[in-house]
């Protein structure tokens, strides 16, 4: 497949908010069953050693028309629970045999439990993550918490979940890990072959195939678009970061591309980086699975800082390894992780002398452009301080 | 045994209020809050290290057993809010960068820092030694504490508190916490404090708080009886001060809940209603369930608007923030470190919403309520999201009427006090209809 044909699959994934992928799962694996996740990150190891597709919900998006969704949330609350409940109430979740809740801020943890009373027939769990980065005080802890919802998930297919499939699952999405890393490999590189709506189309796919599917996708495009002609712009580049729950439209993504930026990191969808290495596939899966998140996982502002000097040196690395000349602080309205982290992490970029500029979106944001010109000042100050 | 007093003169030419009545119990509070204020102002002239920490699930006799004065930032706030400080601290937060859609909370606080750390009692307050970030019930928390920990420059120490989201506490969970204790909270406040942890230090204090848990409890419930001689929100928010802050664990915190207890027994002996500012209440015409915690800025004009029209709040869920005592917890000297960590998981704001909902339809039965007000805080997202859900399940469960109103902690801006009276009336003649039509049926 080209590069065309390629994101238009993607696209078409995207905009299904049906998830005729998971049907189509489904109907290939008769019994088989789908568990959604939603932000920020699960062990989808777990899911898939089980026999079960991972689905990560990730809201409505702008296509969705909120209407019974809006009857759960006063206004001053961010806009992805009340379209992830539209979506429920809708039946569009209904291919859906449960939902993981990940430990992510107060809102989403209320959402479990508002799943739980109004899906009862659903298997639900709020999957808590440690803040304690011990392996034997929140490791044990994690650990316990994954053996949970590996004993649940078992129960649900109908048989345990062995060690043998848990190493392979992990040897699946290492794959998977590896294939995306390369695509920010290649857009780092060469930001004008592999433009952000593309990526972000190709992380979405993601979300709703298999791995074993996804993997060679990616693949296929990172072939396709490095062997594509494309011009290269006199483009700011910029690291794209707030972004990590609520996703903002992908008109959004487009038109700060448009206005003069190349986004060469961003914190789209960590689920599929957050480990920032491969998982070994020997040893105690759990304790493999439970290591790799203490001590070599991303960084994000659900995730506590342990100490002062840590705040911002992962989005200060993101910045000089990938040649990052400024940071895009692009937030969900209402989003309290992102936005009472937003100025510490300004602090210290200020510190660094390194650009930034702010907004905040919902991820049904129609104007764009005050945001087109916001970016584009913001990506001319950076030429201009580039050549001064 | 009320007593009333002339609060401090307004500002001239505005209009002054009356003199505020108020129980002897709540003046005997009044006294405790100021002399830890006091205490805490005058920490480093005694040579005494200051800790930080929350309200919910905060650790305050572990923090006693290492001397330290203690501050807690969201009484500090509350009482800056209570004081019509907050609004100008909250805006000179949002000048420096924080944004318009978080927690008033935090920037009531990062706003006292950047008017010069002056405390709600007038004096300066001490630069903390330690930040116990107890991490129960609210995400926010976390993010409040780096960013103090940004300015301040002071050690941190984290103890996360697993969410209920089942339903219960499980042996892992508690093992996760007691492991914290141990190996990170207590080996950080020794050195720190410089003082060595003792256990039975531990155990008295938890003895004391367990004597003034039972008499707390004792409180809250007397408001089962007709007429309730105590408001369980306006009321109550004074009868948890102490044991929710610095006091639990100490004689003087048991000797402020034996002496509201012994005032408490006097006014139903009486058969009197609860004491509110204007003095004794008009007379019960409504019983309501609260959820959510009340406004700060104009908590004398919001209960107002509740007592003027003969409502009593029998009981609420704010009261059971700090912990959740009335079905059965106390603090257990004899499982220290055990009890220290599900009383931090068992705070109100740490269960998952069925048990929130059910705790709400029990009060709704036990104290015999008209109906569930919900007052949704727009800073507030651990209580706010899904509140609507929680309003149409316990109407389904209870029959009763429920309405919802908005406002916020400590941000004036976000009181309107029209809008709310107005929801208010249009209620509680909602519940005078309903209870009609229930006798007429009963006819």
């Amino acid at each position: 497949m080209n590069v065309q044909e390629i994101v238009k699959r993607c696209e078409d994934l995207y905009e299904d908010l049906r998830f005729g992928a998971v049907k189509s799962w489904k109907a290939a694996h008769p019994g088989g069953k789908a568990i959604g996740y939603m932000p920020i990150y699960v062990p989808r190891e777990i899911i898939h050693a089980a026999g079960m597709l991972p689905v990560g919900i990730f809201g409505g998006g702008d296509q969705l028309e909120v209407i019974q969704g809006d009857a759960y949330y006063q206004s001053y609350i961010c806009r992805i629970p009340r379209s992830t409940i539209e979506l429920g109430l809708t039946g569009r979740l209904d291919c859906l045999d449960g939902m993981l809740f990940p430990s992510i801020c107060d809102v989403i943890r209320n959402l479990s439990g508002m799943w739980q009373i109004m899906f009862k027939d659903k298997y639900v769990k709020y999957f808590d993550v440690p803040q304690n980065y011990d392996d034997g005080i929140g490791g044990s802890f994690y650990i316990h918490e994954m053996q949970q919802l590996r004993e649940d998930l078992g129960r649900l297919a109908g048989k345990p979940v062995t060690d043998e499939a848990l190493r392979a699952s992990i040897a699946v999405y290492n794959e998977n890990r590896k294939a995306v890393q390369a695509m920010y490999d290649l857009r780092a590189a060469k930001p004008w072959q592999v433009p952000t709506s593309e990526l972000y189309l190709l992380l979405r796919a993601g979300l709703v195939l298999p791995p074993e599917e996804h993997t060679p996708l990616v693949r296929a495009y990172v072939e396709a678009a490095a062997a594509e002609e494309r011009p290269m712009r006199d483009n700011a580049r910029v690291v794209l970061t707030g972004a990590f729950c609520e996703q903002p439209p992908l008109s959004l993504i487009k038109s700060i591309e448009l206005s003069g930026c190349y986004i060469v990191e961003d914190d789209f969808m960590l689920v599929m980086r957050w480990l920032l290495d491969e998982v070994p596939v020997t040893g105690d899966p759990l304790e493999e699975l439970s290591k790799a998140f203490l001590h070599r996982s991303a960084s994000t502002s659900s995730k506590y800082d342990e100490k002062k000097e840590d705040k911002g040196m992962f989005l200060l690395k993101q910045v000089r390894d990938n040649g990052g000349e400024g940071v895009v602080f692009a937030a969900p309205s209402f989003c309290d992780p992102a936005l009472l982290e937003r100025p510490m992490l300004q602090g210290v970029l200020a510190k660094h002398k390194v650009p930034y500029t702010a907004f905040k979106y919902a991820e049904n944001t129609g104007q764009m452009a005050p945001i087109r010109e916001q970016s584009g000042t913001f990506a001319d100050s950076i030429k201009l301080w580039n050549a001064a | 045994m009320s007593t009333p007093i002339q609060i401090t003169p307004g500002t001239r030419g505005v209009k002054k209020p009356a003199p505020v009545q108020k129980e002897d119990a709540m003046w005997l509070q009044k006294e405790l809050l100021n002399a830890n204020y006091a205490d805490l102002s005058a920490a480093r002239a005694n040579n005494r290290k200051v800790s930080a920490t929350f309200v919910p699930g905060n650790l305050n006799e572990l923090l006693m057993c290492f001397d330290f004065a203690r501050s807690l930032p969201e009484t500090n706030a509350l009482q800056n809010g209570m004081r019509k400080k907050s609004g100008k601290m909250i805006m000179d937060a949002e000048r420096d960068g924080h944004s318009e859609d978080v927690c008033t909370y935090v920037k009531a606080d990062l706003g006292m820092m950047l008017q010069g750390e002056v405390g709600p009692n007038g004096e300066p307050l001490p630069t903390p030694d330690v930040l116990l970030l107890s991490y129960t019930g609210c995400f926010t928390f976390m993010k409040w504490f780096e960013l103090i920990r940004q300015k301040y420059n002071c050690e941190t120490v984290m103890l996360h508190v697993p969410y209920q989201g089942d339903g219960n506490i499980t042996k892992a969970m508690r093992d996760y916490v007691v492991k914290q204790l141990k190996e990170k909270v207590i080996p950080t406040l020794e050195r720190v404090s410089g003082v060595k942890f003792d256990i039975d230090r531990l155990r008295q204090y938890m003895r004391e708080s367990a004597k003034a848990e039972e008499d707390l409890v004792w409180t809250l419930q007397s408001a089962k009886h007709r007429p309730s001689p105590i408001d369980g929100y306006f009321g109550a928010v004074y009868y948890i001060g102490p044991i929710f802050t610095a006091f639990r664990g100490t004689p003087e915190a048991t000797h402020y809940y034996a002496t509201l207890r012994s005032e408490i027994e006097q006014r139903i002996r009486e058969g009197k209603g609860p004491v509110t500012p204007d003095g004794e209440h008009p007379g019960e015409k409504y019983r309501l369930v609260v959820e959510g915690p009340p406004n700060w800025t104009s908590f004398r004009e919001f209960w107002k608007m509740f007592y003027d029209e003969g409502a009593v709040v029998v009981a609420s869920t704010y009261s059971k923030v700090g912990g959740v005592y009335d079905f059965g917890f106390r603090h257990d000297p004899e499982h220290p470190l055990e009890s220290l960590a599900e009383y931090c998981m068992g705070c109100y704001t740490n269960l998952n919403f069925s048990q929130r909902i059910d705790m709400i339809c029990k009060y709704m039965d036990e104290y015999q309520a008209d109906g569930l007000l919900i007052n949704s805080i727009k800073s507030c997202n651990s209580f706010s999201a899904g509140q609507l859900l929680i309003l149409r399940e316990v109407e389904k469960r209870t029959g009763k009427p429920a309405a919802f109103i908005e406002s916020d902690l400590v941000d004036p801006r976000y009181f309107s006090a029209a809008n709310i009276k107005n929801r208010l009336e249009s209620y509680f003649q909602m519940v005078k209809q309903k209870r009609a039509a229930s006798g007429a049926a009963a006819h």
